[in-house]
């Protein structure tokens, strides 16, 4: 299917044309999902306590968006304006059921932790924003690259969030399939009469609003248009 | 001092200012110029009168009127080792060794103060220089909270982390000195609280009550928690059940924890939060001078107190039978009321919200403490608390006050 409305778009315009290469890297950095519009911030906090339920979470994100802003994109001339939300969500919640049955299938102790955070995709902000902000209006071409570059964005900031809370929270790394690695020596700590402790406040979800908070500022520190006027 | 001033001026200062060697580093140079000698600003424009009560002597004030709490915990922290060892008794606590006992403190206190005012001022300094501002006297007043608010036997890289956290998160982020929206020494705190809960309960009161404990030398009995730990011990006991008895005879006169000895402070605790008289000494001075306000201690003091009866008359476990008196002279609730609630900062801003902001404290305090024994300080979560209502409280203290005023003129109109 993508390599047909690949081709439909190339006759006007190159699908990684400078325009459309922006819809891909502007979620990066300057109009990022969490960090400069703020969506999606409930699971950001809720699913960053390890990378690998971080990673799980962007690659679910990743293909919900993507199919989402495709099939919308595609449907979007037949789509009546007043019913577009309910079809939008029916779009997303199928495709949520897809990734929940697929997590329980094949990994379901990651499936466990995440628990009701893969169901709450329906509930992303970021995903409903992108379709009704983009995809509504959008070939499915740039639609797609506009779904990669938004839950590229998404990602990133929640893999840095998990990293930093992981590392701190538990002196741990952790990748899906590999597991949870501890890599402090375990005589480190104050239990076994060593010098360190992990730091609890990282798991709490307050930390991880404390750190997505120093990334704003570190982001809004480096580009100062980004800050609001008030 | 003229020597000293004419070093300053001439040999020093150019190295600063200009095309200097050292430019990168004015603030530097300006933060301990103003130690040494009164700036010579001026004002530009309006007002020509500048109030001689700057800064920098409002922070000094606050130090001053910590320096009995400062002491007492020194005396108290070496005072409670010999107690932990049985070389001395509880019954006589003002017998000899007043040395030894200011030394084992010191030897506890003075590094806690080194650290935590390392980090914070090498903080400040550090921003300050990347945003081009002057370096203030802020710091002064959190770095020396920041120690006397810590459990003696913390360990001292958690306190650099707290105190990093604390500048950088709770006040820098918001802008530094007078933008905070929490109490900077208060968020140290509860950062420790809640990330190294293993670290800040427990044997931690004592000066080496695990090593003691371990060599066999623990005095009889002595356990080393504070007054507030034994309480949380009684909550969801019936009130005349066996632990219940064992913790309320502690509380009784001539226990440890008697009235007289939570007063006095010769109890376990954070290094200088035992002893409510020191705190009130330093309330005197505070309030003498005009710098903590009269209004928030006072009414904290009466928010407890009311909380204090409430539980009183419930009587459902045996930490709320405990005297209301009684209550607020235990654990931080003084040192809390005089120097944390008073904070201009995070503080409410206008008369009826200091009333307010304080007894709700004070009733959030000892609340807090009595329903929810994981959390035995109720003073710090209840102060950090109404500093985050505190905006809320003024917003509607000032609409109240619009629309009295309002009514008042249209009711002359008419």
């Amino acid at each position: 299917m993508s390599t047909e409305t690949t081709t439909a778009v190339e006759k006007k315009e190159s699908l990684f044309s400078k325009k459309n290469r922006k819809l891909l890297t502007d979620p990066l950095d300057d109009s990022n999902p969490i960090t400069v519009q703020v969506l999606g911030i409930c699971s950001a906090l809720a699913i960053t306590v390890q990378v690998q339920q971080a990673v799980i979470m962007s690659l679910a994100v990743l293909f919900v968006m993507i199919g989402g802003n495709v099939i919308v994109s595609l449907m979007r001339n037949i789509i009546p304006d007043r019913i577009r939300i309910i079809v939008q969500l029916v779009v997303i919640a199928s495709l949520v059921i897809i990734v929940d049955e697929v997590l329980k299938a094949y990994s379901p102790d990651i499936s466990e932790k995440l628990s009701v955070f893969v169901g709450l995709i329906i509930t992303n902000c970021i995903i409903m924003g992108r379709l009704e902000a983009f995809a509504l209006g959008n070939k499915p071409g740039p639609a797609m690259l506009d779904a990669v570059g938004n839950a590229m964005g998404y990602a990133w900031i929640l893999l840095a969030v998990a990293l930093v809370r992981e590392v701190f929270g538990s002196g741990a790394i952790s990748f899906p399939g590999m597991g949870q690695v501890k890599f402090l020596p375990d005589s480190w700590f104050y239990a076994n009469g060593g010098f360190y402790e992990n730091n609890n406040l990282m798991i709490l979800p307050p930390m991880a609003l404390v750190t997505v908070g120093v990334i704003i500022w570190i982001q809004r520190a480096r580009n100062r248009s980004l800050i609001e006027e008030n | 001092m003229k020597a000293l001033h004419k070093l300053v001026e001439e040999r020093v200062k150019p190295n600063f200012t200009g095309e200097g060697k050292l430019k990168r580093f004015w603030v530097v140079f300006d933060a301990l110029e103003t130690f040494l000698f009164t700036p010579g600003h001026t004002t530009a424009k309006g007002v020509h009168v500048r109030d001689g009560i700057d800064l920098k002597r409002t922070m000094f004030l606050v130090i001053l009127a910590m320096v009995p709490a400062l002491l007492f915990g020194t005396w108290n922290i070496g005072h409670q080792y010999y107690l932990s060892l049985g070389d001395i008794t509880a019954a006589d606590p003002w017998n000899a060794m007043l040395f030894d006992k200011l030394i084992v403190g010191a030897i506890k206190v003075v590094p806690l103060i080194v650290v935590s005012y390392a980090t914070g001022l090498g903080i400040e300094f550090v921003i300050a220089g990347m945003n081009g501002h002057a370096i203030n006297e802020g710091f002064l007043v959190s770095g020396m909270l920041i120690p006397l608010i810590m459990p003696v036997d913390v360990p001292l890289w958690m306190v650099a982390v707290a105190t990093a956290f604390a500048v950088l998160i709770a006040k820098e982020v918001f802008g530094g000195t007078g933008m905070n929206i929490l109490n900077v020494a208060l968020t140290a705190r509860a950062f420790l609280f809640f990330a190294y809960p293993k670290q800040m309960s427990g044997e931690i009161w004592i000066h080496d009550v695990m090593a003691s404990k371990a060599g066999g030398v623990l005095a009889d009995g002595y356990t080393g928690a504070t007054a507030l730990g034994h309480l949380a011990n009684t909550v969801g006991q019936p009130v005349q059940g066996e632990v219940s008895n064992g913790v309320m005879a502690m509380f009784a006169d001539g226990g440890l924890f008697s009235l007289m000895n939570c007063f006095i402070g010769t109890i376990p605790g954070s290094v200088a939060e035992t002893s409510a008289l020191a705190a009130l000494i330093g309330a005197a001075i505070l309030i003498w001078t005009g710098i903590g306000s009269w209004r928030i201690i006072s009414s904290f003091i009466v928010g407890g107190l009311v909380m204090g009866v409430i539980f009183n008359q419930l009587g459902l476990n045996a930490y709320m039978t405990i005297g209301p008196v009684h209550q607020i002279v235990m654990g931080g609730f003084m040192f809390g009321a005089v120097f944390m609630a008073t904070d201009p900062v995070s503080a409410a801003q206008t008369n009826t919200g200091k009333w307010i902001y304080g007894f709700l404290g004070g009733f959030f305090s000892i609340m807090i403490r009595v329903f929810n024994p994981a959390y035995p300080e109720g003073v710090m979560m209840a102060i950090l608390f109404m500093n985050v209502m505190a905006p809320t409280i003024d917003h509607y203290v000032i609409e109240a006050n619009v629309r009295r005023r309002e009514k008042r003129l249209t009711a002359a109109v008419a």
